[in-house]
């Protein structure tokens, strides 16, 4: 299976490329770009970067699953990362989001990614999102929101188109 | 009565201030680059020329600026050890990683006042001889670096950046760097792996000093986000103008970030050492005090790492007298004044500035329970007792939250962590060891209590068990 | 060669004074890195060359240092400066040295991880002290924690630094009551390796080879944490021709050959130093064997040669030597092509007898570069006496720019230095034939070399007198022989070799031949003696002295000159 990147992405990478003195410090902002437009990091994604990069596959496979931002597997449309760390935990974000769990019809007690049954929503019971004084926080895709009750939750949640 | 006194921040919450370059330069914005930059040579008393970067860097070491990442290194020693003769080029990396829980300063400065990093920059890269700088920005702030990206263009739009800066010959690309989701790129010499593209292991120190040995083998200086913001006040009013601000040894401003259990959590910047933990927690200029009907319990005050402090808690410290000479007093928990060196003092650290405040409803286990599973989360795994001992923690703390603690698990656990903190490559160590190091030994009465009514609950449920079966 | 010893002796070496556990000791301030560059000394260095192992897992010291396991963390001492910059010293007047301590916490040590830290005059390393000790058992401790306990079913078992370190400076308990964390076992990481990530310290050393030696980026580090796991890319295996070593550089059980995995306990083996036949560049080895059967070769330290790694295809180029078709009979055959097999003296004394009978100007002799210097020379003395005309068979495959050489034959230098081939090899081969084909040559002596392949075919054969032929394994042109002599593989016999850049090397015994096959130069000696008036040494070293003394190539060096790492000759 090959990948179909459009050209306007891969003119946007080729761009990237130049920021650096050497390719492969390019690793990482490709794969947040990859993933933004494939919604994950696919084996043919990791590929891709690898010959663009003029690496071995491994080197950016060792990336994908160091740093958890990048995910390996598709992802709802929606992926609702709730904040875990002391702060937020402090200001109620476990029982936040055992809510968005339940709401959406997922296992609180399971800490990695999970997606709705009609695959809508992810939700990520997440490391600091650095927003601790306005806790409990989450982030719905890129929006970020803060002093996050189960009732604003249930808002954002409801919004999503 | 202690109030905020803001420089950073001065406009960041000024109604109708944007981020974009018009508004900054309307408020005083890129004046300090534009005084930095056309600095002349200078002879000075010896008859030895000064050059217009080395008079920068002397202001930033006559301002006594540290370091508002964490380790509160001086920023102008920190420059001084550049390895400006090995032929190489110099990088400049801002760490804007932040991700100390509880830390939320520099997400202000750049989602309300980019230019004035930006501009900071700009001086420091040209002080330091720099051509080429990363914002290495974490994963979790894209509106962070899509804000920082609009400001570097608009930047390069008006001649601040790029070739030829304001028409002086200097040249100067900076670029946005995002990280994705791992705390130890905060650590310098991790973040320098993770932007050469590879996982985030911090080196080792020696060989690997940055200042040496940085990005791509090259002399490279890291500095926080608000750091480098200091650096444009420090061209702006004169280093020994700045030194003036926050006490000796301790100048300048700071943001602390506040959050927990109090009633205005949020960031205040204070001159350093202006304000004291209780006026930070209680005066209705800050925290405005705990929630109704609490009682403080505990604080953790310069990030999740830092050694918590319990309340009451009293500190012997050095202080001068009338005369001028250094006496011993006793300082209670919240007399202490919020600085690098009272902090210390008091056995712990003001790190990067960020007070998590627990009140009485606080069960201090599960509050370390959580803590110690973020840093297990967060371990790189490089070397071997942070690898097998951050997570080794976690679960034995997990284990004393779900009903199955031990008396000897306190003494347990700090084993564990005194053989983690000072052996490990990096700071981590002593970043996943110190919570529990410092929760086990304060708070050590509650530990040896959970871990006996859940050996008192489990006796009784074995023996329930045993009559059960004989019946 | 010359001048860089006198160099050196003109600019004499800059050394450091410190203390290793009490005794004053002076090192050089320099030592080579991994690459044979000139880096500071490092504690570990600097111990290791009065005596002092300090125990370590990822260290290597022909691989960068990663400093990423900890176990070497020593105590360390530094004298104390006063304000002015100035060493305090004691009343005594000697530095005052201040233990490293944690700044934030003075009652315990800060250690420094002595593969990584430079030495410093007058430091004090404490290799022993109780800090190190304990520093030592938390290390210890915290790789046991989520390492499987089961040393008696483990491979690694007798050479595993875990389980010898945890003998040494472990704690007898671990307080560790948690669930362990599970890893992939059985990992086919590729066609000759298993990895069992369970036992896997995470050393690094198989990811640093690879890279940084092997130069094929193949292995890395997948997960974080706790979790990180040695891992190839999904769906590609870990296959160059260098895989091997990481085997031998995996301190723990977690990769092994599968070649040798479960064949054999290490302790019931003898090692044998040799050399690997496979190449021109005879890579040191050490031969793991027992009750005369082969079941490893490992590569032998020799920076002037192949460091500390060998091939994969050589390495595992040695199940030939047990092979069925071994050779094990003296055998002559009449005119009917019936054979009768015989002893020794009977062989030697029959050959004998039809090689005096031999013209000079009438006998070829075709001899093999993969036989010893000691065997070839013997080979020139029979060629001499008959004036014959020699060569050797060339065998050409590929190289790479690591260790391989698209030269086949171990000892090509050699033969061309004694004299039997030249220098490209094989050039004679044609005028034998014609020489054969003319009825010129009436003797073929074809030592260790299967002639039928380099095309005497049956037709040319068939015109000779006499055609005799020793080897290790059968061959066409064996069945042709009229007489049969069974060779030695090198396994099985003391020798040297020169090998592509002219150094001298030996190989030493490690197993004892099959039937009646045995050490060529013993009957080659006895041929000699019989034909010629030539009194060859009769001892293995003798032999080695004599050649070199009548031979300028290798000028007069002798056998014990060779030592286990040899010596080089202008070639």
């Amino acid at each position: 299976m090959s990948l179909n990147i459009p050209q306007k992405l891969e003119s946007e990478i080729e761009e990237l490329i130049t920021h650096y003195p050497e390719k492969r410090s390019a690793s990482m902002m490709l794969l947040h770009a990859l993933q933004e437009h494939f919604g994950y990091v696919s084996k043919e994604s990791i590929e891709w970067i690898a010959k663009k990069l003029e690496l071995k596959p491994i080197n950016v496979h060792e990336l994908v699953t160091f740093y958890p931002m990048f995910r390996q597997e598709p992802a709802g449309k929606y992926v609702v990362k709730v904040c875990r760390t002391l702060s937020c935990a402090l200001g109620g974000s476990g029982k936040l989001h055992k809510h968005v769990c339940s709401k959406l019809g997922l296992d609180a007690e399971n800490h990695g990614l999970q997606t709705s049954e009609d695959g809508k929503f992810s939700v990520e019971f997440v490391e600091c999102l650095a927003s601790c004084g306005t806790a409990p926080v989450i982030m719905c895709n890129n929006e970020f929101h803060e002093g996050v009750s189960q009732e604003k939750a249930d808002t954002i949640i409801n919004q999503c188109p | 009565m202690p109030k905020e006194f803001r420089l950073i921040l001065k406009n960041a919450d000024k109604p109708g201030y944007t981020p974009d370059i018009d508004c900054y330069m309307a408020n005083g914005g890129y004046e300090a680059l534009k005084k930095s930059i056309a600095l002349k040579a200078k002879e000075t008393d010896d008859g030895k020329t000064k050059t217009p970067q080395e008079q920068i860097r002397d202001e930033v070491m006559s301002s006594g600026l540290r370091g508002r990442g964490g380790a509160g290194f001086s920023c102008g020693l920190k420059w001084s050890f550049v390895d400006r003769r090995s032929g190489k080029p110099i990088y400049m990396i801002c760490n804007a990683d932040e991700s100390e829980p509880g830390t939320f300063k520099d997400r202000q400065i750049i989602h309300k006042d980019p230019h004035q990093l930006v501009e900071g920059m700009i001086i420091s890269a040209f002080a330091n001889d720099v051509h080429l700088a990363y914002i290495y920005i974490r994963g979790e702030f894209p509106e962070g670096a899509r804000i920082l990206n609009k400001a570097l263009d608009e930047a390069r739009e008006k001649g601040f950046l790029g070739k030829d800066v304001l028409g002086t010959g200097y040249d100067l690309e900076i670029h946005v760097h995002r990280g994705a989701g791992a705390y130890i790129c905060g650590e310098e010499t991790g973040l320098i792996e993770s932007l050469e593209g590879k996982r985030a292991y911090p080196r080792i120190k020696p060989p690997y000093f940055p200042a040496v040995l940085g990005l791509y083998m090259c002399p490279t200086i890291v500095n926080n986000v608000e750091t480098l913001c200091a650096v444009g006040h420090i061209m702006n009013m004169g280093g020994s103008e700045y030194a003036k601000l926050g006490t000796p040894r301790n100048t300048g401003t700071r943001i602390v970030s506040l959050s927990g259990m109090v009633k205005k959590p949020g960031y205040y910047e204070i001159e350093v050492g202006k304000a004291t933990i209780g006026e930070l927690i209680f005066d209705d200029a800050f925290g405005g005090g705990l929630l109704e009907g609490r009682t403080l319990k505990a604080i953790i005050p310069g990030g999740s790492s830092a050694k918590v402090l319990k309340a009451g808690e009293k500190f012997q410290m050095k202080r001068p007298n009338k005369d001028g000479e250094l006496e011993s007093v006793e300082v209670d928990l919240l007399d202490l004044p919020y600085d690098f060196d009272s902090l210390m003092a008091a056995g712990t650290m003001s790190g990067s500035s960020a007070i998590i405040v627990m009140d009485d409803s606080v069960d201090i286990v599960e509050a370390l329970a959580n803590v110690s599973a973020f840093y297990a989360h967060e371990s790189c795994g490089q070397c071997t007792p942070c690898r097998e001992g951050s997570l080794w923690m976690s679960k034995a703390l997990n284990r004393m939250t779900s009903g199955k603690g031990r008396k000897e698990d306190a003494d347990y656990l700090t084993h564990i962590a005194t053989n983690i903190q000072g052996r490990t490559i990096c700071a981590f160590g002593e970043a996943c060891s110190w919570p529990v190091l410092s929760f086990v030994k304060k708070f050590k009465d509650e530990f040896e209590a959970r871990g006996a009514a859940d050996e008192a609950a489990q006796l009784e449920s074995n023996q329930k068990g045993a009559v059960n079966s004989a019946n | 060669m010359a001048n860089e010893t006198t160099k050196a002796e003109i600019k004499p070496v800059e050394t450091v004074t410190v203390k290793v556990d009490g005794s004053r000791v002076e090192v050089p301030k320099t030592t080579p890195d991994w690459q044979g560059n000139p880096i500071p000394t490092t504690i570990l260095q600097a111990c290791k060359m009065v005596g002092k192992e300090i125990p370590h897992y990822c260290y290597h010291p022909k691989l960068p240092v990663a400093g990423n396991c900890r176990m070497c963390l020593v105590e360390v001492g530094m004298p104390a400066m006063g304000r002015d910059r100035k060493p305090i010293l004691n009343q005594d007047g000697t530095p005052k040295i201040q233990k490293g301590v944690l700044p934030y916490d003075p009652s315990l040590p800060r250690g420094a991880i002595a593969c990584a830290t430079p030495v410093a005059p007058n430091m004090e390393i404490h290799t022993d002290s109780d800090n190190t000790k304990m520093m030592r058992e938390g290390i210890l401790e915290s790789l046991l924690i989520n390492h499987p306990l089961d040393c008696t079913i483990c491979d690694q078992a007798g050479e595993c630094k875990l389980q010898e370190y945890s003998m040494e400076h472990g704690q007898a308990k671990s307080q560790f009551v948690e669930t362990k964390v599970s890893k992939p076992k059985q990992v086919d990481l590729g066609p000759r390796i298993m990895l069992d990530d369970e036992r896997c310290v995470l050393c690094t050393r198989c990811i640093r080879f690879t890279r940084d030696v092997a130069h094929d980026d193949a292995l890395g580090i997948v997960n974080r944490g706790s979790y990180n796991t040695i891992a190839a890319y999904p769906g590609s295996k870990f296959d160059n021709n260098y895989t091997l070593n990481t085997v031998d550089l995996c301190p723990v059980g977690a990769l092994t050959s599968k070649d040798f995995r479960f064949q054999m306990r290490v302790w019931f083996m003898k090692e044998t130093e040799s050399i690997c036949t496979s190449c021109s560049t005879g890579c040191n080895i050490k031969v793991g064997s027992r009750e005369n059967k082969v079941y490893r070769y490992e590569p032998r330290d020799n920076d002037a040669v192949n460091a500390s790694w060998m091939c994969d295809e050589g390495r595992l180029n040695y199940k030939w030597v047990h092979r069925e078709d071994r050779l094990k009979e003296c055998l002559i055959r009449n005119h009917n092509s019936e054979s009768r097999s015989v002893e020794w003296v009977t062989i030697i004394q029959e050959l004998s007898e039809r090689l005096s009978k031999c013209e000079k100007g009438s006998v070829a002799i075709l001899a093999s570069a993969r036989a010893s210097n000691e065997e070839l020379y013997l080979i020139k003395l029979l060629a001499d006496h008959f004036e014959a005309i020699t060569d050797c068979v060339p065998r050409k495959g590929e190289g790479d720019d690591f260790l391989v050489q698209s030269d086949k034959n171990p000892n090509s230098n050699g033969a061309r230095a004694i004299g039997i081939a030249f220098s490209e090899m094989g050039i004679q081969i044609p005028e034998i034939d014609e020489g054969i084909s003319e009825g010129r040559i009436k003797t073929l002596l074809s030592f260790g070399e299967n002639i039928t392949r380099v095309g005497m075919n049956d037709e040319l054969l068939a015109k000779l007198d006499l055609l005799v032929v020793s080897d290790i394994l059968g061959s066409h042109a064996a069945d042709k022989a009229d007489f049969l002599l069974p060779g030695c593989a090198h396994l099985e016999k003391r020798g040297s070799f020169v090998n592509e850049k002219g150094r001298v090397q030996k190989f030493m015994k490690a197993v004892e031949a099959p039937g009646k096959a045995r050490p060529d130069w013993e009957w080659l000696r006895e041929l000699v003696v019989h034909v010629t008036n030539e009194k060859p040494a009769d001892t293995l070293p003798g032999l080695f002295n004599e050649m070199s003394a009548n031979n300028a190539a290798f000028g007069g060096i002798q056998w014990k000159d060779l030592g286990s790492l040899g010596t080089d000759i202008k070639i």
